[in-house]
């Protein structure tokens, strides 16, 4: 990362001749803008981002983008023809507003601006997502970790023209059925670990002369002479063994599938595998929402403000990014008709320029809560640090402030369907604080969100029956009838007969049984 | 830092994705499209495309937990009297009550139709779709061609109407350049000259002696020369004939119920729709007749009644004298359908076999008659009657005329009977097998 030096906006004066008046551009203001924004982006705020590739797309291209997941070339699949038919409906009547813009995770990192917006919207575009996403994506633990911004746009590149090639070769229904059925597996296709490395031959050597070696050095006469544990050998050892060799429980159905089912044959593994590989390359877009955002939001606002103390954007650019920069914040509370849940917008944003108020004016409450960061005076090092080593869950969990909590006056309701009302858990004071702040960061993990199901057991010598188990949290089922579904899907791909139970950790009490038998479609 | 413009690029790239997904729904689709064939007003026909699809068959199912069950917590924003402890009462429809992100839909009320709207084409795709003009081959490559002219180049020769001004103009001005015309403003600078010159001057005689030149000069370079003229060329060249007529011929005579005027209008229209697939131009003509026959527009023929007896062949004639007056057969396609309850005067067969076999059928591209009948169908335990035209033109097609003929007794058999008449041969055999 670049060198930070301490904002000092009075010490730049204005009068500068602004990059554009009006709502006209052109490419040429476009580079101009580009390079304002890289120029208070770089010293000021010390961003670092992949070099940025800017394409202007039109009203229909924007649709196209949104119906296939916001990637330029997919795979076609009808599934995104139904979307775009949504998407192109509610656009029509008018019940839907186009994004501004769509940024894509790669190497170089791909915006998509559209045409209709003005000269300022494209500043603000460019401010948010060529700088801001751009930033969070190569910094960021979990894109570092799990995705390849270099290699993706070419692995999209070779998932498009092989399943091109599959349809070609062995006709567009089966295809479709085996992409239909990866799909609906698609939330469960994703690794939440890091998987452990299988050892190879010379490293299993070593560590079995090394065991050796230390039971040599150990050696002792006298254990010999301990009494030896009568009984019967544990009679579940050979299916614990089963168990370890096929890598059982697995919670990423997609992999057990594309590695284990004994019918598929090689293409329709590649295509589970591509599927797989898709929905890992998002997960990480899923568990870091509000930082995203947060990260852009709070970049598009330092740069935009910063342009406007230079001079470079006339007053009447600042008020209409004001206007829309406001909208994008606006967080409705739970009784307001438009309320729809929390904003990712508004959180993050909030939360950023909360983390920059206590690192430069901290007050006692937050010298006391957060002794790390408090009053060290380096706003942008903290949030720099906090977009490159955090997710939305462990972030909330950390830096989510008592000040903020009483601003959106959050509150902590519990449904239990046992009792007859809803019951107020928490409020946001001093019992309160850490009590909801828990539940709150919760609320953004992914891996709590998202049911959890796990293959648990197959004997494949025997009948090779599937058995999946849910772990029923707080005793929340699966919805019936697209379970059903999904099951048949995933035991037409397993071949055999599939059977998932709904399981209560904490007893394991079963709670309810699905089950399904694969339809001769695949083989 | 790249700035690529993608605008260029053409856009519908999910119509591969549309296509993927309107085979997805086709049989679906398909349904609707037909059914609206038969319950909508056809006049409407193709113009409302849209098409609802049970939502079943275009689902894409997740694993996701059942709102409503369980404990479940609720983080909400903008609490304004609410302290730890105090409880709500549960909001009407389910769990969670604001949570309405989550909490409002599921459970039975998601089961929505997919309401999407087909464009035109697609509409008429699935509408027609298996269906084929009956002989276009052969007919096309005797007869579809004719003479249009286009633009071939320049040439130099011309009439004054076809003056290509930019290209002459372009040829005068190199021309000017090379021979180094005098330019007006030289002359007229010289002349300037001249002008502020006293007569006494020693220099003015070589000043007068210049501009002679250049003034004779310009004069012997013409500013356009009958060498720079270009017109534009035109060339005759094939062009395959896009245009079809369209022959509705019909008995008004009193014994034609309304139902049967209104089986035959849906005939008709499915015909023109199909026809206007195939050919830029269509036109109609309508044809009504009792014992005389009289070329009429589209509300009379449907709308007024006549009375008097029936002659099939008044309207033949007619239709010969139309197509010999406007519709040369070298020009048009040509597609008549008649429609009549069967009735003729018996002493009008052979007159009728005649001029069909002679004049009508030879011009036509197709020729199909349709015997529209009484809504409650034949009667059961009749030995099905057959009428007096029916047989005549049975005769016709036994000896290998042209000629398509079907009864019809109610509106749902009009789209199949269509279907059956334009089935792609293939499709049809298919079917049958």
């Amino acid at each position: 990362m670049t060198s930070v030096k301490p904002r000092t906006p009075q010490t730049i004066s204005g009068g500068q001749k602004p990059l554009f008046t009006g709502n006209d551009w052109d490419f040429d203001t476009i580079r101009r803008i580009h390079d304002a924004c890289e120029g208070i982006a770089g010293p000021e705020l010390g961003l670092s981002w992949y070099p940025n590739q800017i394409e202007i797309i039109t009203a229909e291209q924007m649709l196209d983008a949104y119906a296939s997941i916001g990637m330029p070339l997919f795979y076609k699949h009808w599934s995104f023809g139904k979307h775009f038919a949504q998407h192109e409906a509610g656009y029509r009547r008018g019940l839907m507003g186009l994004a501004y813009e769509i940024v894509i995770n790669s190497d170089p990192c791909i915006s998509y601006v559209m045409e209709e917006n003005t000269a300022t919207m494209q500043t603000l575009v460019i401010a948010h997502a060529a700088f801001g996403h751009n930033h969070f994506f190569k910094n960021n633990y979990l894109f570092r970790q799990w995705t390849d911004a270099e290699g993706i746009l070419d692995y999209l590149d070779f998932a498009k023209s092989f399943i091109a090639r599959c349809e070609e070769r062995y006709g567009h229904q089966a295809v479709e059925q085996v992409l239909d059925a990866a799909h609906a597996l698609m939330s469960q296709g994703v690794h939440r670990y890091p998987r452990k490395k299988r050892p190879d031959l010379a490293s299993e050597q070593r560590r079995e002369r090394e065991r050796v070696e230390h039971g040599e050095q150990i050696y002792n006469d006298l254990w010999r002479t301990l009494p030896q544990k009568t009984g019967a050998v544990r009679s579940d050892a050979a299916a614990e063994r089963r168990k370890a060799l096929l890598e059982l429980p697995q919670e990423n159905i997609l992999y057990f599938l594309e590695k284990v089912a004994p019918r598929l044959r090689p293409w329709q593994r590649e295509i589970l595998r591509i599927v797989r590989l898709v929905a890992q390359y998002f997960y990480p877009q899923r568990q870091t929402k509000v930082m995203n955002e947060g990260c852009a939001t709070y970049s598009h606002y330092r740069i935009m403000n910063s342009l406007s103390e230079k001079g470079l954007i006339t007053e009447a650019a600042y008020l209409e990014f004001l206007q829309s920069h406001t909208n994008v914040i606006r967080q409705p509370t739970y009784d307001d008709r438009s309320y729809g849940g929390h904003n990712p917008y508004a959180i993050g944003f909030a939360m950023m320029q909360d983390i920059a108020r206590i690192v430069e004016q901290p007050t006692q409450e937050d010298r006391a809560w957060f002794p790390d960061i408090a009053g060290t005076g380096d706003a942008m090092a903290v949030l720099r640090d906090c977009w490159a080593n955090y997710r939305d869950e462990s972030f909330i969990q950390q830096f989510l402030s008592p000040k903020l909590m009483r601003d959106l006056r959050l509150f902590h309701v519990v449904d239990d369907p046992d009792e007859p009302e809803l019951r107020v858990e928490a409020i946001h004071d001093e019992r309160g604080y850490r009590k909801m702040r828990r539940s709150f960061a919760r609320q953004y993990d992914v891996a709590w969100l998202d049911p959890d199901i796990e293959v648990v057991d197959v004997d494949l010598e025997g009948d090779r029956r599937l058995i999946l188990h849910h772990k029923a949290l707080n005793k929340i089922t699966l919805q019936k009838d697209d379970a059903k579904r999904v099951l048949q899907h995933l035991a037409d791909l397993w071949g055999y007969d599939v059977v998932l139970k709904e399981v209560e950790p904490a007893t394991g009490t079963v709670l309810g049984e699905i089950s399904a038998s694969a339809r001769p479609i695949f083989f | 830092m790249h700035i690529v413009d993608r605008r260029l690029n053409p856009g519908g790239k999910s119509l591969p994705n549309r296509q993927r997904f309107l085979r997805r729904v086709k049989d679906v689709a398909q349904r609707a499209v037909r059914e609206s064939a038969r319950e909508k007003d056809i006049k409407d026909l193709g113009k409302d495309g849209r098409v609802t699809v049970p939502a079943d068959g275009v689902r894409e199912p997740r694993f996701s937990r059942q709102p409503g069950t369980g404990l479940q917590d609720h983080i909400l924003p903008g609490n304004k009297t609410y302290v730890e402890g105090d409880t709500i009462e549960r909001p009407p429809g389910g769990g969670g009550g604001r949570g309405s992100g989550e909490g409002g839909e599921g459970g039975e009320n998601s089961e929505d139709a997919f309401r999407f709207v087909l464009t035109r084409e697609e509409f008429l795709e699935l509408f027609l779709e298996d269906l084929e003009l009956p002989d276009l081959a052969k007919r096309r490559l005797a007869v579809v061609e004719t003479e249009g002219l286009r633009r071939a180049g320049y040439t130099v020769t011309g009439s004054p109407a076809n003056l290509a001004l930019t290209r002459t103009l372009r040829n005068s001005m190199s021309r000017r350049i090379a021979l180094k015309r005098p330019k007006p403003e030289e002359v007229a600078a010289l002349e300037a000259q001249l002008a502020g010159m006293r007569d006494s001057d020693p220099g003015r005689p070589d000043v007068e002696r210049a501009l002679l030149k250049l003034r004779e000069r310009a004069k012997r370079i013409p500013y356009v020369d009958p060498i720079d003229l270009r017109f534009r060329r035109f060339e005759p060249y094939p062009r395959p004939i896009a245009q079809a007529v369209m022959f509705c011929l019909m008995d008004v005579s009193g014994s034609m119920t309304e139902h049967m005027k209104d089986l035959a209008k849906r005939f008709y229209i499915l015909l023109h729709i199909f026809l206007t697939r195939r050919y830029r131009h269509v036109e109609i003509v309508f044809i009504r007749h009792t014992d005389r026959a009289t070329e009429v527009d589209e509300e009379t023929f449907f709308g007024s009644r006549e009375t008097g007896g029936t002659l099939v062949s008044s309207a033949l004639v007619e239709m010969k004298r139309v197509i010999a007056e406007r519709y040369d057969p070298n020009d048009w396609n040509i597609y008549a359908a008649q429609a009549s309850d069967g009735d003729n005067v018996s002493s009008d067969g052979p007159t009728s076999t005649e001029l069909l076999r002679a004049h009508i059928l030879p011009a036509c591209q197709h020729f199909a008659y349709l015997e529209v009948g009484d809504e409650n169908g034949p009667r059961a335990g009749f030995v099905e009657h057959r009428t007096t035209l029916w047989r005549t033109y049975e005769a016709i097609a036994k000896a290998g005329g042209p000629i398509a003929m079907r009864k019809v007794n109610h509106r749902r058999e009009i789209y199949p009977v269509f279907r059956e008449l334009f089935g792609r041969k293939d499709a049809r055999a298919e079917a049958e097998a």
